[in-house]
């Protein structure tokens, strides 16, 4: 059995439940016959996928939903093999080049070049064009996005190229300048509960309490995945939503909460060690070490003087950027443990002191 | 198998299947002739002498995106070898073909071996120069590697007598000194408004679609000088507008958004957010933004909402620096200080940092240096 989130995953543009402007403009451009390279972007969960799909739907037809996933081979020049997943259907293919890593230059550039060198068959085809969709584009390393700049133009007339991506930063200027961008900004709340009711409509129990939506929708910060994920949950401690409901947290979510608190309680060596073999068990559990400081810097500044709040933010930034050019992560998550409880230490007694004066 | 096959007509010429109601305007609208190049004066001047004198240096162009310099070298080309000769007298390598020195040094050897003999008449009735040598161009030269350049100028060097180079890069600096010693170096500026708004102008006549001067103008400070970008705006903006029924006209916003700008008021709100003072053109100045400085808090849940809305970083962090460097009345001690967190950030995120941390991060240290 699938998840809510592919079950009620909308098929069509039609489906889609809010961004109706967005929709709109979609639709009319896939039915011009003018349809230019795109790219996608916004938050986890504010549904770009979906609406890529959506939009191929309005391009194709049904056609474009008859997926397969093929694995293909490809070949650096130093004969290094590269697997890569490949979804396709009659009308277009999607790949995530971020799965090579650096190589992912050689995936886009041999694919790219045998997809515009072939022909649609499908005489009966709606557009005589192919579409290619990149997702993570913004993982790309600048050699595969060099790659595509030129390819973009060069093979207008037989392939359309779909990006998706969750900001549009990374991204070098002539990619941007050759796309129309499309910005999937997250759903309100409000659009989020209007989902969720959708969702409840097609269960047994029909109606979802207005609260209990609310809630959801609030947790989620404006990830309807998230949001639905949650409701199945839900579901799950009380098959027909009666009686009192809680939203669980996450296990990695109330764990960096328990650290946060650690690290308010005492500062002291022996309190580091109890910290850093928390961390060791969240990155071992797979939890990326950026969410792991986002989530403890969070609980710290809802706890603490708002004399402190900026300095600890200041440095989670400061030590998150160095995690990401260093090698080991728990080296900075914990100088930045270190660093926040010298703060807490220093600011408290600063304090304590004026008191006695 | 899958349903595309490779089609067996691989050598028939794309371009002639291009309908060209769908071709991109960048191209449809590529100067032919040197002398529709617009604003390279000095460039063109030297270039058109070169079409009467039998002799061309090797050359070196440099010079933002979207300035016109693959345009004029091929321009130049066409206008010495005429439409016959230019398929196998001129060859285009640029960083999207793998480019190994290896594989560099067999296509320039294979291409300056063959010497087929040129017509006195081409066969639209025109003379061409049609000067003895072939030309190679390098587009995007400055993706090569060490390595690469200097084996380049080696074989620079062997076909010295029959071949004639042209380097195209953006940045001339990372173009090694014995390649770059050996061309003619011409630099390519910035497109300054009136050429930019001229030519624009031309093009959505041709097109047939009315543009108002305040689109023409945000299509001149959403591109930067960068030709390429405004006109693929501009397509991009009479798509959506003639994706209605009836058509709707062209305004700035769609601009912004087409350009991933993010709108004034999100940048406003956020700086009056961080305790700076908006200072708009209306005489309402009371226009709903708060004026005093908030709370860790309130920026952190301003900065939430952002995120939120998908727009990017980079795009929010050059946005804010404008305000507050352009800003009338902010102190320029307190903008120098800001200007050390905008740096700061900007490295950070070329560095692959979180983008909601940084946001945040340059959030607070403004409202600190300003408040
Ligand atoms: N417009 C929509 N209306 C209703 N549900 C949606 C819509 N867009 C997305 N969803 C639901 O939200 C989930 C996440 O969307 P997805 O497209 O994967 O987000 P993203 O690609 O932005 O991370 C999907 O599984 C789908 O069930
Ligand atoms: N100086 C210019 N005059 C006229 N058109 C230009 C000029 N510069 C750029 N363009 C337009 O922008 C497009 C890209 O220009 P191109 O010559 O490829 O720029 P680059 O400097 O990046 O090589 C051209 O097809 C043309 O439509
Ligand atoms: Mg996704
Ligand atoms: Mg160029």
């Amino acid at each position: 059995m699938s998840l809510w989130v592919d079950m009620y995953r909308p098929r069509t543009l039609d489906d889609l439940h809010y961004h109706e402007g967005l929709s709109t403009r979609l639709r009319s451009l896939a039915a011009s016959g003018d349809f230019p390279h795109m790219l996608f972007y916004g938050p986890s969960g504010a549904g770009k996928k979906t609406r890529i799909a959506c939009t191929l739907r309005e391009l194709f037809g049904k056609g474009a939903d008859k997926l397969k996933i093929d694995q293909r081979v490809f070949m650096t020049p130093s004969k290094r093999k590269l697997d890569v997943n490949i979804v396709q259907s009659n009308y277009h293919i999607e790949i995530t080049p971020s799965e090579v890593g650096q190589y992912d230059r050689v995936v886009i550039q041999e694919l790219l070049k045998e997809i515009a060198q072939t022909q649609q068959v499908d005489v009966s085809a709606k557009h005589r064009f192919k579409v290619v969709i990149i997702q993570e584009a913004d993982s790309l390393t600048r050699d595969a996005q060099a790659a595509l700049r030129r390819t973009m133009e060069k093979y207008m007339s037989n392939m359309r190229i779909i990006l998706c991506a969750n900001s549009t930063s990374k991204l070098i200027a002539p990619i941007k300048s050759r796309c129309l961008l499309v910005r999937v900004a997250a759903p309100s709340s409000e659009e989020i509960v209007k989902v969720l009711k959708h969702v409840a409509a097609k269960q047994p129990f029909r109606v979802i309490d207005d609260e209990v939506a609310q809630e959801i929708a609030e947790d989620s910060n404006g990830n309807l995945r998230k949001a639905i994920l949650v409701f199945e949950a839900l579901r799950m401690q009380s098959p027909d939503l009666s009686g009192p409901l809680t939203i669980a947290k996450p296990d990695w979510e109330t764990y960096c909460h328990k650290v946060a608190d650690m690290i308010i309680q005492e500062q002291t060596p022996q309190r580091v060690m109890d910290v850093r073999s928390k961390l060791y068990e969240l990155l071992s559990h797979c939890i990326p070490a950026t969410v792991i400081i986002k989530t403890i810097a969070d609980r710290l500044v809802d706890k603490v003087d708002e004399n402190l709040k900026a300095d600890i933010m200041h440095w989670a930034a400061i030590y998150e950027t160095r995690m990401r050019v260093g090698n080991k992560k728990i080296f900075h998550l914990e100088a930045w443990v270190v660093k926040v409880m010298s703060l807490y230490k220093h600011f408290f007694y600063g304090i304590d002191m004026s008191g006695f004066d | 198998m899958s349903f595309f096959q490779k089609s067996s007509t691989r050598t028939a010429p794309k371009t002639a299947t291009v309908d060209p109601t769908l071709q991109p305007w960048v191209e449809k609208y590529r100067p032919k002739t040197i002398d529709d190049v617009s604003a390279q004066e000095h460039t063109v001047a030297v270039l058109r002498r070169t079409l009467t004198s039998t002799n061309l240096p090797h050359m070196l162009f440099y010079g933002p995106p979207g300035t016109g310099k693959t345009s004029t070298i091929l321009a130049l080309a066409r206008q010495l070898y005429g439409p016959d000769n230019f398929r196998s007298r001129v060859l285009e390598l640029n960083a999207s073909d793998e480019r190994g020195i290896a594989i560099v040094r067999d296509k320039i050897k294979n291409f300056a071996r063959q010497t087929p003999r040129a017509q006195a008449v081409a066969s639209d009735g025109q003379t061409y120069p049609c000067p003895p040598y072939k030309i190679i161009i390098l587009d995007e030269a400055d993706s090569m590697t060490q390595d690469a350049q200097a084996a380049l100028r080696r074989i620079m060097e062997t076909y010295a007598r029959i071949t004639r180079f042209c380097l195209v890069c953006n940045y001339v600096t990372r173009i090694i000194d014995p390649l770059a010693s050996r061309c003619s170096k011409f630099r390519f500026k910035p497109l300054d408004p009136t050429s930019t708004s001229s030519r624009l102008t031309q093009i959505a006549s041709s097109e047939n679609i009315a543009v108002s001067d305040d689109v023409v103008k945000t299509l001149i400070n959403t591109s930067q000088g960068d030709l390429r970008r405004s006109i693929t705006y501009l397509q991009s903006a009479s798509r959506l507008s003639m994706s209605t029924n009836p058509p709707t006209p062209i305004v700035p916003s769609d601009i912004q958004e087409i350009a991933g700008v993010v709108p004034d008021t999100v940048i406003n709100s956020f700086a009056a957010t961080l305790g700076i003072d908006i200072i708009t053109d209306e005489m309402d100045v009371d226009d709903g933004l708060p004026t005093r400085a908030k709370g860790f808090n309130d920026i952190r849940s301003k900065v939430k909402q952002i995120v939120r809305e998908g727009y990017s970083a980079a795009q929010i962090l050059s946005q804010l620096h404008d305000l507050v460097v352009e800003h009338p009345t902010l102190a320029a001690q307190k903008k120098a200080n800001c200007a050390l967190v905008f740096a700061e950030a900007d490295k950070a995120l070329c560095d692959g940092a979180d983008e909601e941390l940084w946001i945040l991060e340059v959030g607070l240290q403004v409202h600190k240096a300003v408040s």
